[in-house]
């Protein structure tokens, strides 16, 4: 069955108040059209699960920038002064956890379970009293599995099935949330028919995606920021 | 020499040939540019890459290829691309040797606070709550004082902590200074000194390793 979409159409089926995970590490893998059009659209009152909050101006940060972000669920945002600021008011809500603590919550959603034990941040203030389970001697922190209604991804390519294809360090979160949302949307520069990958190279198996967006071409989202050049 | 000169110079003198090592953003990261091409290290960098190098060439640079600070690296001879869970299974697993990292504050007993400056600057815990607490080594790159002239090698730390007890050694633009069941021991001063005036600019207690090498 061919998994295409339009970008409207695809991006439609996101409500307000929706729980969205968004892939992406900086820019790489960050699915700037679909998150384009979600601004376009205006769905308001989102939670999203993303690593970072892109930088202003760019991605996610667009989404805040224009309030349709309740509640933040990530793990840095040390580039996005405007984020900080917003937090600093109450006007958005953030919840930070270590980075590797929140990948493994969403890869444990995306395998069907609930939860598992940690000693990361045991003693630390992100960790509550009621967190901590003491079994045969030892004290470990139960972090609960994280899921979405949505996860949105972008995939260097793609064939109409949903079988996914990621390139470079546009790996990172993408592979998790695909697995760990009930909807998954795909967007990508290059779709093509099924049998175009050698299947042990294919890193998401359709199974896990709903929608794939074919993209035109890349805008200048997806190019070199100059700022992080090093001259 | 700049201060940040004098710190990214000694710190490149702690990796090891033959280790794996992760820089953290800010300061860390720039070590990188200060190691020879044929260094034979594994960078790890927590986005997902092992084997990550000095940026690329402009025709080469990658926009899908970056390091945890967001600069464009180029992957050496034998690099690795995985996601973010495996990234951090390497962590947690304690593959890798070294780690460099930042700091708000750094204390006599080793503790690091470097994720949250409540109700100011809070950039978030990152992959530092994991570097810290399971890399073998942990090595502090960071300003002997902030930029109002305060101390930030503390008698404690005051601000949440990233980890306890997690830190090894501290590189400062003026010392390099070890973290020991005495407390801190002064091993180099990286700018011309007295014992009294280095003390002056740090809260914690130091000892003065007889014989420290200077400047």
């Amino acid at each position: 069955m061919k998994k295409n979409r339009t970008l409207e159409d695809a991006i439609a089926a996101i409500p307000s108040g929706a729980v969205v995970m968004v892939g992406g590490f900086g820019n790489p893998g960050t699915p700037f059209s679909l998150i384009n059009e979600l601004v376009r659209q205006g769905q308001t009152e989102l939670t999203l699960i993303k690593n970072d909050a892109n930088e202003a101006g760019h991605g996610l940060s667009r989404l805040v920038e224009n309030g349709q972000v309740r509640k933040l669920i990530t793990t840095h945002i040390g580039l996005n002064k405007g984020v900080i600021d917003l937090m600093n008011l109450g006007g958005i809500e953030v919840e930070f956890h270590p980075q590797g603590i929140l990948a493994e919550k969403i890869r444990t959603a995306g395998s069907g379970s609930f939860g598992f034990l940690t000693d990361i941040g045991i003693d630390s203030e992100i960790t509550r009293q009621e967190d901590l389970l003491n079994w045969q001697g030892t004290t470990y922190k139960v972090e609960m599995a994280l899921s979405a209604d949505f996860a949105l991804i972008h995939a260097a390519q793609a064939d109409w099935l949903g079988n996914l294809v990621y390139q470079g360090s546009a790996i990172n979160f993408s592979p998790l949330m695909a697995m760990a949302a009930k909807h998954v949307i795909v967007e990508t520069p290059d779709l093509g028919a099924p049998g175009r990958f050698k299947p042990e190279q294919v890193h998401t198996p359709g199974a896990f995606v709903d929608s794939v967006v074919p993209l035109e071409s890349l805008t200048s989202d997806y190019g070199i920021l100059e700022h992080h050049v090093r001259r | 020499m700049s201060a940040v000169e004098r710190i990214l110079s000694r710190a490149v003198k702690e990796i090891t040939p033959g280790s794996i090592v992760n820089l953290g953003i800010g300061l860390p990261t720039q070590v990188m540019h200060y190691l020879p091409d044929d260094f034979d290290v594994q960078i790890h960098s927590e986005n997902g890459i092992l084997g990550a190098w000095k940026q690329a060439a402009p025709a080469e640079m990658d926009p899908f290829l970056i390091d945890a600070a967001g600069a464009y690296v180029s992957l050496r001879e034998g690099a690795s691309l995985f996601d973010s869970a495996v990234s951090f299974a390497m962590i947690r697993r304690a593959r890798l040797d070294l780690t460099m990292i930042g700091a708000f504050e750094v204390d006599a007993q080793g503790n690091l606070a470097n994720w949250k400056i409540p109700g100011k600057f809070s950039p978030g815990i990152g992959g530092a709550m994991e570097l810290a607490q399971k890399t073998k080594r942990i090595v502090v790159l960071t300003t002997h004082t902030d930029k109002h002239g305060r101390p930030k090698i503390l008698k404690t730390c005051r601000l949440p902590l990233t980890a306890r007890a997690c830190v090894s050694r501290i590189i400062s633009d003026m010392a390099v200074i070890d973290v020991t069941d005495r407390g801190l021991v002064v091993r180099e001063k990286l700018v011309d000194i007295t014992n009294e005036d280095l003390q002056a600019q740090t809260e914690a207690e130091l000892t003065f390793a007889t014989g420290e090498a200077s400047v």
